[in-house]
């Protein structure tokens, strides 16, 4: 029996009172070719439960042999968490039955995890950096997938029978666990979804994952419990269960603040369970009550020796580290010359990557962020792709911008040639010449139209003479008309002028 | 040399060099032996499964191979009895429970695959404890075995399939597994040759497990130079098992053939004598002992205090590790399914499983390990075994400044009756009082016959212990006890036990 209640008191009035401290776990799947203790195939999608053998269905008589590309992953993930690495650490075994769970227990770590004791500092959408501070990091594999069968919401509760795909039992997992993270008051929510994201975009730095929330290869827990202000001694918590997107983190953290408090408030009693959120409500409901803390009978894996990695190989590791994903944003805002709010824009559009490798192909940093942001941004938008997976290359746009700086292009024209790329008609040099895309700058034609829309308005030649400079646009706008776009429009307003005798400003 | 009665008392040694020189077919040989387990397996039941057809197509490509004139391998040819632990691909797999019955492993363990490459013939599997707990072969969930020295008194366990497949002429070699003595304690009460290799010398990939930190498969044969031949077989490097040790395997052969103990200095340990010893079991012992003191042994008395912790300790270990080792079985994914008849949930039906297919030992284990892992209890109970563990590892290395060897009665009594310890556990766990501390260290032991109690005429076997990686140091010892044994009694011991 929960006390669960849907009764909220409001997000403000919960903080006048109250004070979140959140805990927050996150599960990565490594990248890894195979598995952790075996050698079947990590690919995704393939048939159910055709990349299993006797080590990862947990066959009597089968043994796990550790992964060594997993063990150097976690370390990586651990040195650019700023963890300590243990000289010499163990896998545990965590006892407790489950179906997908082959042999009934997770290899796992317990007491002593291969990273320990580090931080990482993300950034609040003001600019402001908050410190949180890291646990542990640690190994472990993960549980085939249940399907649940015949009920009407995909939980056990109400199903026919379940189907076991052990495809992804046995796929290498780092657990990283955060300490309590006290102290964010009412931006803890704000805080749990930056941490997220912080780590994800850490992890994809590293190559080590490509921390697909989407598909489940980054997934969160997110802790929370609430202690009236003044307080040191923390409150019950509850443990939210799988939530798989940055802005369900928050909402969940959100959510969980508002119903604590109203069972706070009312003189209940927050029970320490677990909880699954809905993306359809925001909203969390109980899921198994833990009646006393699960003993999951933890004891050193006999079946494998321990890891003890090396001083030097570590050394090694850390020295191959890339630029720590926040020290880099912060380094080309300042190249860029662009505030941490535009960062965070061109961060959330996932375009960092894009466009550092189209200035690295040639572009200004204006530009390129000018595509990406803009004419690609909104392609990508429209096709339901990332940025990464349009069919246009750094080098393509770097291309682009070139014949733009060239005067050979214009934006209306470049617009059209990176239309056409996506399009698949080719280079950007090609679709140039295939569509006739050239600014014509020859001031033999671009006299003639200018003369002809001197003649044609009369009227507005006359405003110019008179001293109207401004006026100079409609007759720049006949002129590209007239030549469908294709015109040098500053060339043809300089045209315009000087046909008239008059000089600008 | 057609006649079976004579092809079956052959040692494996003779066997392989007979089918090698074309004296002998092995076909013939394995035929041979199919006939004596026909003749005599109803009454001993040492086998849980026979592969007839399997044996004799291995049989037949040695015999091909060597038409075709290629080099045979130092065991080509000669029938095993595998015990029923290891899996085999195509071939029941049962560890002597009901939890797997009718479970046919779609993969060879590694040593099964060792065998087959060395044109070892797999005659079939034996009978052995449920999950290898016990020390009779009563435990099996498939009726018990018979003592070949007499069918009332149990083989040993848990192995006791492999040793009363040896001492009753059904196979030349076998595999044993020995987690706290199950390949020496059934030696010793079959008048065989069991060994206890250093742990992860021998892969432990497709044993099914019981305490993974002390499993150890070896060995069985009747003589120490054919245990040292299968031995070599076995042993090794196994990417497969992270366990497994990464070095040469000792020149065990060369040992064995080579037997002396001449300037060693053998130690003999205070605590592995008095109360529960059977008085024919030291009186064979302390003769043990003249006798290497004759070939020119130094005898060092020897005091490791945490070896009368050893048993404790043991059955707190290997209980933890099965408790979660056996979790597996939940009638899920392969083996026994009982209850699932729409009416049970997945729990349920592998509650009604567990129920059915676990017997009584086996169940008493995994809920003493899953008492002494839980939290609260951890420190007091796993924890202080670990901690005992290590002060036997202590005393052993210790010990081994002074001597080369160690050596001790195997088992303090001879075979004792079917049923006389079945309802007493702490009866039956004090037959492995000598022999666990080895597998808590890790190091290596022996068993060999060094005669009959004067008051039962029964097996008493004679445990050599080495240290580590040392596994060489027992053949060496074994071979030369043997043959002064042999040359005493003037003939081997197995021919005094009675014909069936």
């Amino acid at each position: 029996m929960t006390t669960t209640t849907d009764e909220l008191v409001s997000y403000e009035d919960a903080l006048a009172t109250y004070d979140p401290v959140m805990g927050l776990e996150v599960h990565v799947e490594l990248g890894t070719k195979t598995k952790m203790f075996c050698g079947c195939s990590t690919e995704l999608g393939a048939e159910p439960n055709s990349q299993t053998c006797p080590t990862c269905l947990g066959m009597p008589g089968a043994l796990p042999v550790v992964n060594a590309i997993g063990v150097e992953s976690a370390i990586r993930i651990g040195l650019a968490l700023n963890c300590e690495i243990a000289e010499w650490c163990r896998f545990a075994r965590k006892n407790y039955f489950y179906p997908d769970m082959p042999k009934n227990f997770q290899t796992s770590q317990y007491d002593e995890p291969i990273a320990f004791n580090g931080y990482l500092d993300v950034q609040l959408e003001d600019g402001e950096t908050f410190r949180v501070q890291i646990e542990r990091a640690h190994m472990e594999e993960d549980t085939g997938k249940s399907l649940h069968v015949g009920g009407a919401t995909g939980r056990i509760h109400g199903a026919s029978h379940s189907l076991l795909d052990y495809n992804r039992a046995g796929i290498p997992l780092i657990e990283i666990v955060t300490k309590p993270i006290e102290g964010a008051g009412e931006r803890a929510p704000e805080v749990a979804k930056a941490y997220v994201a912080e780590l994800r975009e850490l992890i994809r730095a590293l190559g080590v994952s490509e921390a697909r929330m989407e598909q489940g290869q980054m997934r969160c827990d997110v802790n929370l419990s609430l202690r009236p202000h003044g307080r040191e001694k923390f409150g019950t918590r509850s443990e939210t269960k799988n939530v798989n997107s940055l802005r369900s983190v928050e909402r969940a953290a959100r959510f969980e603040i508002q119903r604590h408090a109203a069972v706070l408030n009312s003189g209940g009693t927050i029970i320490q369970e677990t909880r699954h959120f809905h993306e359809d409500t925001g909203s969390t409901t109980s899921g198994r009550v833990k009646e006393e803390a699960e003993d999951y009978r933890y004891f050193p894996e006999p079946d494998l020796v321990p890891v003890a990695p090396s001083r030097a190989w570590v050394e090694e590791i850390r020295a191959e580290l890339p630029e720590q994903p926040l020290a880099r944003r912060n380094r080309l805002s300042e190249e860029w010359g662009i505030t941490a709010f535009d960062m965070q824009s061109i961060l959330n559009a996932g375009a960092i990557d894009p466009i550092v490798a189209t200035i690295d192909a040639g572009a200004d940093s204006a530009s390129a962020r000018k595509w990406w942001m803009g004419e690609l941004a909104r392609s990508a938008n429209e096709s339901g792709k990332a940025l990464d997976e349009l069919p246009i290359t750094p080098e393509q746009v770097a291309r682009v911008t070139a014949l733009v700086t060239a005067g050979e292009l214009n934006d209306k024209l470049a617009r059209q040639v990176i239309e056409g790329v996506l399009a698949g008609e080719g280079t950007p040099d090609e679709v140039v010449e295939k569509r006739g895309l050239k600014v014509v700058s020859d001031d033999g034609a671009l006299t003639t139209a200018v003369q002809e829309a001197i003649a044609g308005n009369p009227g507005i030649a006359d405003k110019i003479r008179g001293g109207k400079v401004a006026a100079a646009g409609a007759l720049v706008g006949a002129v590209m008309k007239a030549t469908r776009g294709q015109a040098d429009a500053a060339r043809v307003k300089e045209l315009i002028l000087e046909q008239l005798g008059v000089s600008e400003g | 040399m057609t006649d079976h009665s004579s092809i079956i008392r052959l040692t494996a040694a003779e066997t392989a060099a007979n089918i090698a020189s074309g004296v002998l077919t092995a076909v013939e040989v394995t035929e041979a032996h199919l006939a004596r387990i026909e003749e005599v397996d109803a009454k001993v039941h040492a086998f849980l499964h026979v592969d007839r057809e399997g044996a004799l197509a291995q049989a037949r490509a040695v015999d091909a191979k060597r038409a075709r004139g290629e080099q045979l391998g130092p065991l080509a040819g000669v029938p095993l009895a595998l015990k029923d632990i290891f899996t085999t691909e195509g071939i029941p797999t049962t560890v002597g429970s009901k939890i797997l019955e009718g479970w046919i492993p779609p993969y060879d363990a590694t040593v099964t695959k060792r065998l087959k490459a060395a044109d070892v013939v797999i005659l079939g599997k034996t009978n052995m404890d449920e999950f290898a707990m016990g020390s009779s072969t009563e435990n099996s969930a498939y009726g018990p075995t018979g003592n070949p020295w007499d069918l009332t008194r149990i083989p040993g366990g848990s192995g006791g399939g492999s040793s009363a497949a040896l001492a009753s002429f059904q196979a030349p070699l076998a595999i044993g597994t020995d987690t706290g003595g199950s390949i020496r304690q059934p030696a010793a009460v079959t008048g065989t040759v069991g060994v206890k290799p250093t742990y992860g010398a021998v892969s432990r990939y497709g044993m099914v497990a019981f305490s993974s930190s002390l499993d150890q498969g070896g060995p069985c044969a009747r003589t120490v130079l054919d245990a040292a031949l299968l031995h070599e077989v076995i042993a090794g490097h196994d990417p497969l098992d992270s366990t497994s040790i990464d070095a040469p395997v000792p020149p065990v052969v060369e040992a064995a053939r080579n037997g002396s103990v001449q300037g060693m200095r053998v130690g003999v340990v205070k605590q592995f004598r008095g109360e529960g010893y059977q008085a024919g079991v030291i009186q064979r012992f302390d003769e043990a002992v003249a006798v290497l003191k004759e070939l020119g042994a130094e005898i060092v008395e020897l005091d490791c205090p945490s070896f009368d912790l050893a048993l404790s300790a043991y059955y707190l270990i290997a209980p933890s590790e099965c408790s979660s080792n056996l979790a597996r079985f939940d009638g899920l994914r392969y083996g026994l399914r009982v209850g699932d008849d729409g009416t049970h949930s997945a729990e349920e039906v592998t509650s009604i499983t567990r129920e059915a297919g676990f017997g009584p030992e086996v169940k008493r284990r995994i809920m003493l390990g899953t008492y002494a892992l839980s939290s609260g209890y951890y420190d007091a109970y796993y924890g202080s075994a670990q901690k005992v563990r290590t002060l036997i590892t202590r005393d052993f290395e210790k010990s081994f400044e002074s001597v080369d060897v160690i050596v001790s009665p195997t088992t303090p009594t001879t075979a004792f009756p079917i049923g006389e310890r079945a309802d007493d556990p702490m009866a039956m766990y004090l037959a492995d009082l000598c022999t666990i501390p080895t597998n808590l260290a890790g190091n290596s032991a022996m068993s060999l016959p060094c005669g009959l109690a004067p008051e039962d005429g029964l097996p008493v076997g004679l445990q050599i212990i080495a240290p580590a990686l040392k596994d060489d140091r027992l053949y060496k010892v074994g071979a030369a006890v043997e043959a002064a044994f042999v040359e005493k009694w003037g003939h081997p011991l197995l021919e005094e036990a009675p014909s069936l």
